[in-house]
């Protein structure tokens, strides 16, 4: 045990820990930004957002600090047993759970809510991994994307319908990257690409001009084969054309389709968050509150900002969720463009240095498990900051390492530091 | 690893991460450096949500004389951040000049403003009310000194106001909402008012209406800029809806003039509708105390008065109903058999012991004239004989069905149980003593006629309410139904009909006896000019706080009742001298618009029996 624990430190990336920990540090800076009252007498005040948060980075990094002291081979093994137990911790949850704006995902335990929706995300990873790490497993075929498919849709549906979670349900769509590095076709992550584009277009240009331009895409890519055909006959073949004609006219059904889906499908509040992102419907008291305050905020930081805890915006509870979802906007306020940027070019560090350390694995299930991390991340990163920007609707997800919770918390500190260890054994496993 | 091709896809998720990273940068840049609209609009515009109270319903009475309306008031809100974070020190002396309150008063309300436990919605950044329900002459000194006080600001509200000093218990009052409130209805914030009690709690959310907003812009140093948008997102308030109660404020005013200096109640019923005329209980105030600064105060002392003002005897005091009692008694007994409109009792001697009369009238007497004279032994001796018809039985099963009987008649009448149909919040079951009960104290087979024989008389175990007592008389008026007294006037609304268990056919009798009390009986010298008919009946009630109770129902016209009137007037001695004469000048009132008795109004409204009673007026 000793030797192996020597092991683990000598090899743990620092790289990884030395940004967690800058994130984690101005996290906390921004969540006593965001909470700061001018009746605080001490920063540590535990009856205060940021004394809590405080605990949590604490308790978080013990966390982390006791995943890297255990048996790399325990993860892989207990992979099965962690995926049975949250669902049927997930199962549970919306019995047990108090309403908490419609959503029935927080368990109560005396003083601190959990989320198990958060967890699952890991458990999810994990089983993913043990699966696609099988001896003899390679996603060649769509056959081969059933499994997979099953194992992260069954916790997905349980938040999405029983616990009526939007916003946790969707951060399993990230696994898309995952399985498109482990060789699912390119044309899925494109024709996802496409639903999305699709879909803005339809309701924010109306259905015709959305016909119109499917049917110029359309046109243009049969003329493109033919002048193909013109320059070089051998290539050709009908195929392609039937092709594009089958494709384009499943965009026309997929574009009707969204404008009814939008109407008949999505309840009332997600309908207005989207109506507000895309410039439909302007509401700056209702839907989207939160997002033109928060635009306000983060406008008014300027290029310096206004300086560690002389943000005006959101202490006033003008933004709502501020310490949470919300954290950005006080980075954006009182940091300014500068300051800003330089938060996001951190993650962006963490994520390519976690590219990194994920295609350094030796073995598929480390692998496997460091792209589906990877994948959390930017999903989180573009979901969360994309929202406060104003440039995607409002849903519900933390900003990993930044926002105030527990929850978010612990599980982002778990997930990494078990990739960390992970990646710490790569030694001991070539021998 | 080994698959080149592969191995090149995570270019591609390197190339998205930076490709979002890099949008989010344009996209900061555009918002904090380029585009400076959220810089300048006068550094960091923000939007306040401000909500516009609607005016609350009027209420009037049922001849449209308008009763409560609204007033307008101020409240002093202060913003705490606003007031100690500008860049001169606060004007505390100004303040409380203007203000008319010294330093002292200043800090703990301020210090209470700020303790989370006294105001869990406290935000230094949020106005907080710092006095409330000031009028416009306490508000203008500071309304002056407003310009140099920052974070100090005026809002205004509607305070009730009341025409007439009187109905204060039926009326009720307005007051800030609680916790409990918050939680359980949406529409409620912390400073709010909703009714308390009486109509004001029954009919809340009709007389609240919708509320409003305008969405203000306010700047950095939290002044208000004005609306934006130029209010297109402002919504309009919509006024309360107004109410008519079924009362008749000049008979509620007359009702309560005559028991000023008593402890009692008075109610008034319109048989055919069950629309409550009256309903006085005194001691009472003026409504007006309980509005404003000094809600509080004399909420205390009304709280803490010995009399109990609070309570609502007309709906909540249970007394027993004496002598009153002995017209249901009649109509029970005659509709389970136990006697005949024929039937004669002695009123003295072996039979009747050892229930004694207490008048001297001819032996033996029938029905009519034992309502007339107020027999007790003629009472006596008939409930015995329904109850023991069928003989006692074997383990007395046969006379417990027999008063099991008596019980669901009794209770027919809404004796025993509150008026669940109807809009009066505020009421007391009274108590028709079950089989149970008694075969609880005596056991099932130790209870005869003879040990519950008080209850013949009214004296016993039956206890009943002011309203009780008013809505049988409505419904001997009736001959045999009553609809649900209720307060709020409307043509279909509330309009419950109630059958009681005696046929119709007996209630002519009853009638006769008890319009025979006016004219031969105890309630002669209050029959009421003008030869309109009136039918009453008198009740003494012992108890065992200090003197009689006098207790009188009745109705009138005889032929065509429109009006039937309870009262109770407590320790005052004989019904017949206490509370036939109110009763009497109650029906005159309202059958004929005034009281013509003007010696007998004055000595009857100050005369003090009970000199605890303060008048509030």
């Amino acid at each position: 045990m000793a030797s192996r624990t020597n092991n683990t430190f000598r090899y743990v990336d620092w790289v990884t820990i030395g940004l967690i920990l800058v994130l984690l540090i101005f996290g906390w800076m921004n969540v006593l930004g965001a909470s700061w009252s001018f009746d605080q007498t001490s920063w540590f005040d535990f009856s205060f957002r940021s004394g809590k948060q405080l605990v949590w980075i604490g308790t978080a990094l013990l966390i982390g600090f006791v995943i890297l002291m255990i048996d790399w081979k325990l993860i892989q093994d207990s992979a099965w047993i962690l995926y049975s137990l949250m669902l049927l911790l997930l199962l549970i949850t919306p019995f047990v759970a108090r309403d908490i704006k419609g959503s029935l995902s927080w368990i109560s335990l005396g003083p601190v809510s959990i989320q198990p929706a958060e967890f699952a995300k890991f458990t999810t990873a994990l089983a993913l991994s043990a699966y696609m790490s099988r001896y003899g497993f390679k996603l060649r075929s769509w056959r081969d994307l059933l499994i997979p498919l099953l194992i992260l849709g069954v916790p997905m549906l349980i938040i999405m319908v029983m616990q009526k979670e939007t916003g946790s349900a969707l951060v399993f769509a990230s696994f898309i990257l995952m399985l498109y590095r482990k060789g699912m076709s390119g044309n899925i992550l494109i024709a996802g690409l496409a639903a999305v584009v699709l879909f803005i277009l339809a309701l924010k240009a109306g259905i015709l001009m959305t016909l119109l331009f499917v049917g110029i895409v359309i046109l243009f890519s049969i003329g493109l084969i033919f002048y193909l055909r013109w320059k070089d006959n051998r290539k050709f073949k009908w195929r392609n054309v039937w092709l594009t004609l089958g494709i384009g006219l499943v965009c026309t059904g997929y574009s009707l389709g969204c404008n009814w889906a939008f109407q008949n499908v999505l309840q009332d509040h997600q309908q207005k968050r989207i109506a507000v992102v895309l410039g439909i419907m302007d509401d700056p008291q209702g839907a989207g509150y939160n997002v033109n305050q928060s635009k306000i905020a983060i406008g008014s930081g300027a290029v310096f900002g206004k300086g560690f805890l002389k943000g005006t915006q959101t202490k006033m509870n003008f933004v709502p969720e501020q310490a949470t979802d919300f954290i950005f906007c006080t980075v954006g306020e009182e940091w300014g463009f500068v300051g800003s940027s330089i938060v996001l070019i951190v993650y962006l560090m963490l994520i390519l240095r976690l590219i990194t350390l994920a295609e350094r694995q030796r073995d598929e299930f480390s692998m496997v498990y460091a792209y589906c991390i990877v994948g959390f991340m930017i999903f989180h990163l573009t979901i969360n900051v994309g929202m406060v920007l104003g440039l995607m609707p409002v849903i519900g997800i933390p900003l990993p390492l930044l926002s105030y919770g527990g929850s978010s918390l612990w599980s982002f500190s778990i997930m990494l530091f078990t990739l960390l260890r992970l990646d710490a054994a790569r030694v001991e496993k070539m021998r | 690893m080994i698959n080149d091709d592969l191995y090149r896809r995570h270019h591609v998720v390197q190339a998205i991460a930076i490709l979002v990273v890099m949008v989010f940068i344009v996209r900061l840049f555009g918002l904090q450096v380029i585009d400076k609209s959220y810089r300048n609009k006068s550094e960091n515009i923000s939007l306040v949500n401000q909500t516009i109270y609607p005016p609350r319903g009027l209420i009037y009475d049922r001849n449209g004389d308008l009763l409560v309306f609204n007033q307008p008031i101020f409240e002093v809100m202060l913003v705490v951040r606003d007031m100690t974070n500008a860049e001169e020190p606060f004007d505390t002396l100004a303040f409380c000049r203007s203000m008319g309150i010294d330093r002292d008063y200043f800090d703990r309300r301020l210090s209470e403003i700020r303790d989370r436990s006294k105001n869990p919605g406290y935000s230094q950044f949020r106005p907080q009310v710092f006095m409330t329900q000031l009028n416009s002459i306490d508000i203008a000194p500071l309304q002056q000194e407003l310009y140099k006080l920052p974070g100090v600001s005026i809002r205004q509200r509607t305070l009730r106001d009341y025409t007439y000093p009187a109905a204060a218990q039926v009326l009720g009052s307005i007051g800030e909402v609680n916790q409990r409130d918050i939680d359980s209805d949406s529409y409620y914030q912390s400073g709010d008012y909703s009714g308390r009690d009486g109509i004001e709690r029954t009919y809340e959310t009709i007389l609240r209406g919708i509320k409003g907003k305008e969405v203000l812009m306010r700047d950095i140093r939290g002044c208000i800029q004005g609306h934006y948008k130029n209010g297109e997102l402002d919504e309009e308030p919509v006024a309360g809806d107004n109410l008519t109660i079924t009362l008749d404020i000049q008979l509620q005013l007359l009702a309560e003039e005559l028991l000023q200096g008593k402890v009692g109640s008075a109610v008034a019923i319109e048989p055919s509708t069950g629309e409550i005329l009256a309903l006085a209980s005194n001691p009472t105030w003026n409504p007006s105390l309980l509005i404003g600064r000094q809600r509080s105060a004399n909420y205390r002392e009304l709280l803490n008065d010995k009399t109990k003002p609070l309570m609502n005897r007309a709906t909540q005091a249970q007394y027993s109903p004496g002598s009153t009692f002995k017209t249901l008694q009649s109509l029970v007994c005659l509709q389970e058999g136990g006697i005949t409109p024929q039937t004669l009792y002695p009123c003295s001697g072996k039979g009747s012991s050892p229930i004694k009369c207490t008048h001297h009238h001819g032996s033996p007497v029938n029905l009519i004239n034992a309502i007339e004279q107020s027999c007790n032994p003629y009472y006596w001796q008939a409930f015995r004989d329904m109850l023991e018809k069928d003989g006692y039985g074997k383990d007395n099963e046969k006379f417990r069905a027999r008063y099991q009987l008596w019980v669901d008649d009794m209770m027919s009448f809404n004796l025993g149980r509150k008026f669940e149909d109807s809009d009066i919040s505020e009421q007391s079951k009274g108590s028709v003593p079950q089989v149970a009960l008694y075969d609880k104290i005596y056991g099932k087979t130790g209870w005869r006629a003879m040990t519950i024989r008080s209850n013949s008389i009214g004296q016993g175990e039956v206890l009943v309410t002011p309203l009780q007592l008013c809505n049988a008389a409505a419904t001997i008026a009736n001959e045999g139904f009553f609809i649900t007294p209720h307060l709020c006037k409307s043509d279909t609304f509330l309009r419950h009909r109630h059958e009681t268990a005696v046929e119709q056919r007996y209630f002519p009798l009853v009638k006769q006896g008890m319009a025979r009390v006016m004219t031969n009986g105890t309630g002669r010298h209050y029959a009421l000019p003008d030869s309109i008919t009136s039918a009453g009946k008198t009740g003494t009630v012992q108890n065992s706080r200090g003197r009689d109770h006098a207790i009188f129902i009745g109705f009138a016209p005889v032929e065509n009742p429109q009006i039937a009137v309870a009262v109770v007037v407590e320790n005052a001695g004989f019904g017949a001298t206490w509370a036939a004469p109110i009763a009497s000048m109650m029906m005159e009132q309202y059958l004929t618009g005034e009281v013509t008795r003007k010696d007998l109004r004055q000595r009857i409204s100050s005369t003090v029996l009970n000199p605890n009673v303060i008048n509030r007026k």
